[in-house]
Order: C-alpha cells, then sequence, then structure tokens
C-alpha cells in the first residue's frame, strides 16, 4: 500500500482509540473534557520510556511495544483516577475548564522534564515500522469491543442515566460519583494508549504535539461523529483525520476551512452524522422501524385529517 | 526591597491589561454562561489592526487607537451573530457554543496566518523607551500607560454598567434573561451591546499588549491566561475578574522573578485548579445550581 495512504490510516486508528475513550466519557455519561491530550501526553511519555531502546544519553528500558501500550495506559489512568478525585464534584462547565487546567499542567510538566528534551521534544531513536498498522488495528478492535460492550452494560446504562438526568440518577440509586469516575479512567486509559501508539507512529515526541488543540480535536471529532454513538465515533475519526489531509491542496488556508467547517456543523447539524445511532444490523433496524412507525403515523394522521374534512 | 517593588509594579501592568481581557469573558460569561473562546482571536485581531493603523496607513495614535476598538467590537458582534445566534435560537448546550467559539478561534488564528504570516511584528515606537526614576524604582512609561489606559476604561464600563439604563439591561439580563425578556427588554440587543463592549476592550488590551511586546497571530494563547484570571475571580463577576487578574499578574511577575520564567505558566494552571479545588466559583463568582 502507498505509505501516505497508510500513515493516514494509521493516524485515523490512533486517534480513533483516543474518541472511542472520550465518547464514552462525553457521548454516554455526559462530561466533557479539554484534558484528554494531558492523557494522551502521559501515555506518550511513559510509553517512550518504557519501549526506546537505552542509548547515548537517552533514557529508556527497551521493552517490547506491548509492554508500553499497557504501561503507558496505566500510567494515564492512575492519573485521572486522582484528577478524577479533587475534579468530578464540580458541576457545570467548572469541570469542563478543571480538565483544561489539568491537561495543560501536564504538559508544561513535560515541557520543563529536562531528562526527556523538555520543550525541545525528544527524538525515539526508531524508524517508523509499517507492520505497527496490525499493533493499531488490534487495538481498535478490543477498544471498540471494550466500548460497545461497556454502554450495554449495567454499567453502562447507569452511566447513560446520569448522563440523561444525574439528580434522577442519583436518586434510583446509582453511585454517580463512581460510575463517572470508571467512565473517566476507562477513557483516560484509551487516550494513554493512544499516546503510547502516536509515539511510536512520529517517533517523535515534543510537549507541544498534545496542547489543548489536541484537546479540542478530539471533542471535535466525537460531536461531528455524534454524541452516544459508537459507530459515529469510528466514521468521524476516519473523516475528520482524513479531511486535513484532503485540503492540504488549499495549503495555509486548511485550517481556516477547518476552523469555519467546525462552526457550520455545530449551528446546521448539532447531533453530529449519528447522534444516538448506531451502523450495526441491530441499529440500523432500529432506525428503519423508527422511520416506519413515523411515516404510519403520519399517514393515519392524514387519514384522520380527510375523515374529519368529510 | 526595591526589587520587590519593581516585581510589584510590573505585575500590576500586565495585571490590569489582563483584567482588560478577562473582563470579556466574564462579560459573556455572566450573560450566555459559557466561556467564549473565540475572544483570544478578537484581542489579537485589536493589536493588528491598531498595528497596521499606525504602519500602512500612518494614522496617529489616537485614530489607529480608534480604528483598532472599533474594529474589535465589529468583528465580536460578526462573531456573535454568525457562530453563537443559531445556538442561542436553538437553546444548545452549552458545550456546542464552547466548540463553535474554539471554531471561532481557529478561523480568525489561522485566517491571519493566511493572509498576514505568522511571523511576530514590533510595533513602531511610540512610547519613550526610557524608564521614568521614582526613587530607587524605574518605571516604564509605557507599564505606567498600560496601567492607567486599563484603569480608566474599566472605571467607565463599571460607571456604564452602574449608572445607565442600557447598563440596567445588561445586570437584569444577567440576573435572569427569561425574566428580563418578558419585562420589555430586547435581550438580543443586549447580548450584542456586550459582545460590543467585550470586543471594544479587546481592542484596547491587543493594541496596549501589542505596543509591550509584538503583534503575533497566536496572541490569543496568552488570552487563556486572562480566562484564568476570570476563573479565579469567579467567572460572571467583573470586580472578581479585575481582582483575579492583578493577582494573577502580581503572582506571574513575582514567580519568574523569584523563581524561575519556565513555571510562570505552569503557576497559573495550577492556581487555576487549586481555585477550582477549593472554592470552584472562584473569589466572587455567581454560584452554579443543578438544574433540577
Amino acid at each position: 500500500m502507498d505509505s501516505y495512504i497508510l500513515g493516514i490510516l494509521m493516524l485515523a486508528g490512533i486517534n480513533l482509540v483516543a474518541v472511542l475513550g472520550l465518547s464514552l466519557l462525553t457521548g454516554f455519561t455526559g462530561l466533557f473534557s479539554f484534558g484528554h491530550a494531558g492523557f494522551m501526553a502521559i501515555g506518550a511519555y511513559v510509553g517512550a520510556f518504557l519501549t526506546v531502546s537505552p542509548a547515548r544519553d537517552v533514557p529508556g528500558l527497551g521493552l517490547p511495544l506491548v509492554v508500553g501500550i499497557l504501561g503507558g495506559g496505566a500510567a494515564a489512568g492512575i492519573v485521572s483516577w486522582l484528577v478524577g478525585r479533587i475534579t468530578l464534584n464540580l458541576k457545570g462547565d467548572y469541570f469542563c475548564i478543571a480538565t483544561l487546567g489539568f491537561g495543560e499542567a501536564i504538559r508544561l510538566v513535560f515541557n520543563n522534564v529536562q531528562r526527556f528534551g523538555g520543550s525541545r521534544g525528544w527524538p525515539l531513536g526508531a524508524t517508523r515500522n509499517p507492520q505497527d498498522i496490525w499493533v493499531i488495528l488490534l487495538v481498535d478492535v478490543v477498544a471498540i469491543l471494550l466500548v460497545a460492550n461497556l454502554v450495554r452494560s449495567r454499567h453502562g446504562r447507569n452511566m447513560i442515566a446520569i448522563r440523561e438526568e444525574e439528580l434522577a440518577a442519583q436518586v434510583t440509586g446509582i453511585n454517580v460519583f463512581r460510575y463517572k469516575m470508571v467512565s473517566l479512567v476507562t477513557s483516560a486509559v484509551l487516550a494513554g494508549v493512544a499516546g503510547v501508539l502516536l509515539g511510536d507512529y512520529l517517533t517523535f515526541i515534543n510537549p507541544k504535539i498534545f496542547n489543548l488543540t489536541k484537546s479540542t480535536e478530539l471533542i471535535i471529532i466525537v460531536i461531528f461523529g455524534g454524541l452516544g454513538s459508537i459507530s459515529g465515533s469510528v466514521l468521524g475519526a476516519l473523516l475528520l483525520t482524513a479531511l486535513p489531509e484532503v485540503l492540504r491542496f488549499f495549503e495555509i488556508w486548511r485550517l481556516v476551512f477547518y476552523g469555519a467547517a467546525v462552526i457550520l456543523i455545530m449551528i446546521s447539524r448539532p447531533q453530529g452524522l449519528l447522534g444516538g445511532m448506531e451502523l450495526t444490523p441491530a441499529g440500523i433496524r432500529k432506525i428503519l422501524a423508527e422511520r416506519r412507525a413515523r411515516q404510519a403515523l403520519r399517514a393515519e394522521a392524514a387519514r384522520e385529517a380527510e375523515g374529519g374534512s368529510r | 526591597m526595591t526589587q520587590f517593588l519593581q516585581q510589584l509594579t510590573n505585575g500590576l501592568s500586565i495585571g490590569s491589561v489582563y483584567a482588560l481581557m478577562a473582563v470579556g469573558y466574564s462579560l459573556v460569561y455572566s450573560i450566555m454562561n459559557f466561556s467564549n473562546f473565540a475572544h483570544g482571536g478578537v484581542i489579537m485581531l485589536g493589536a493588528y489592526f491598531g498595528f497596521f493603523g499606525l504602519t500602512t496607513f500612518k494614522l496617529p495614535f489616537a485614530a489607529a487607537f480608534a480604528l483598532a476598538t472599533a474594529g474589535t467590537a465589529l468583528v465580536a458582534i460578526v462573531v456573535e451573530r454568525v457562530a453563537y445566534k443559531p445556538l442561542r435560537d436553538r437553546k444548545a448546550p452549552f458545550l456546542y457554543f464552547i466548540i463553535s467559539a474554539m471554531g471561532a478561534s481557529m478561523f480568525l488564528e489561522n485566517f491571519v496566518i493566511a493572509t498576514i504570516g505568522p511571523n511576530p511584528k514590533p510595533y513602531p515606537p511610540i512610547i519613550p523607551r526610557e524608564p521614568i526614576a521614582l526613587g530607587d524604582l524605574a518605571l516604564g512609561r509605557l507599564d505606567l500607560i498600560m496601567f492607567i489606559v486599563s484603569a480608566a476604561c474599566l472605571t467607565l464600563l463599571v460607571l456604564f454598567i452602574d449608572r445607565t439604563r442600557l447598563g440596567k439591561a445588561i445586570q437584569a439580563s444577567a440576573y435572569n434573561m427569561k425574566a428580563s425578556a418578558l419585562m420589555g427588554i430586547n435581550t438580543d440587543s443586549v447580548v450584542i451591546l456586550v459582545f460590543a463592549l467585550g470586543g471594544f476592550l479587546a481592542g484596547v488590551a491587543g493594541v496596549l499588549y501589542g505596543m509591550k511586546y509584538m503583534v503575533y497571530p497566536t496572541i490569543g494563547a496568552i488570552t487563556l491566561k486572562s480566562f484564568i484570571a476570570a476563573v479565579f475571580g469567579g467567572l460572571g463577576s467583573l470586580p472578581g475578574a479585575v481582582l483575579g487578574s492583578v493577582l494573577l499578574g502580581v503572582i506571574e511577575t513575582l514567580v519568574a522573578g523569584y523563581l524561575s520564567s519556565q513555571y510562570r505558566d505552569l503557576i497559573a494552571f495550577v492556581i487555576l485548579i487549586g481555585v477550582l479545588i477549593v472554592r470552584p466559583t472562584g473569589i466572587m463568582g455567581k454560584a452554579v445550581e443543578d438544574k433540577a
């Protein structure tokens, strides 16, 4: 395969892992995070430390990529647990602002750790391995199965209840704080894994990669795909990762169009591509059944109106 | 001691410019309950308007200043009409506003990069560089002007909101938008007015910031700090925004002066998180209630 196309596919697959996590947090639990790039950064740095072969003055343990993925994900999960302990009780967009603060703080900490290159970045000293596409695909499948099964389980239904009406969920006896925490940690682990894969893909990491723009990009993909839809997130990650490449023809104007496109989506189709719908056999049957029911209802209403006029 | 006072005056001067920016965030938050991240882009445009007024059009300073502030007020209104009005009509949740704002900010920033270019440009020298000696202290003329202009603008804003009918309308809408509309206040015009005021102050802040440092397309990133200051003081509260900004400016300069300038930005975010944990509504913010 063309290595350029392969590169875009790998990047889309990596974004998808992080997006799935954020989709669980935002689309199914109703919590908005502007700090997921921070969790990606933790994953990337821990993963790089575990996998890079020790050479010259660069630190590293030279372990296989699998260890890096597990370690990076776990590190991001632990940090998110600590973050959740202190921020999950915040209301409204204050949680959103707190995650923004944490994301930026994590980035600035890495900016100041000279051992890992500080703000100059950390060349990981390896070349990109095209075979890693299979690793990425495998992680994607695992992540999709994890999130899809989670939202269908009792735990997932509790999260959806919190999204719909937090107070009512609490009154029904759902431990709101605990399920928010499960959702946050799961999504952070996935973000961390995505960070490890991104470092492996870029073979160079730099705190700047994980800035507020990256967090925003992830949120935009989730919203574009549609809140509360896993297939929407998959489609969104594929399309929006490819979009800047398609727009590359416009060179420096492409981010101008991207910004305009974001506003356009927000004001014209806020439910995203597939908000609340799933492109699975069962999901499609459900969409079609709902459409038929609506048509039947409309036909009946029309008949009644005719009957009334007679 | 002299060094401390010196740092303090520098902190007050940069803090007063943060205050101009933070008030713009707080004004919009008080009415619409969302953080307008496009504000940074508007401030950046203010700096460029002033720059081109002075260099390309060779305007006198006052005229360039007027051009910049009128321009940003207009841009702020256009952003509101295009990016937020349709969402307001639909009563969309706050997240859609934030995303739309980020889209607008991305658009403005990259539009400037695409048309003018990414390189920083210095303002032409207007204010003499040599400082005014006050005992052992050396007060920069520009720092002094920044402080005076900011304080004057903020005083005028407070007088406007406290003493005029339009100001009363803003206060009423901030308290309860729906009830204000029922009492005959045209809340749509109030929103436009708020964006115009925020845009005007953004223009002032942009020109002052550009004079002190440089003009570049990513000035907006600095305004993230004024946003932190707004949260610090309490989102939606104007005195809070001013107090938070001045405190943040002073703390920052002291950290940069005594510890390391490397940690300056980190400290800002640590303060943000600390405030959110200890007192989520800031020093004097309005409380967020559960919707039930």
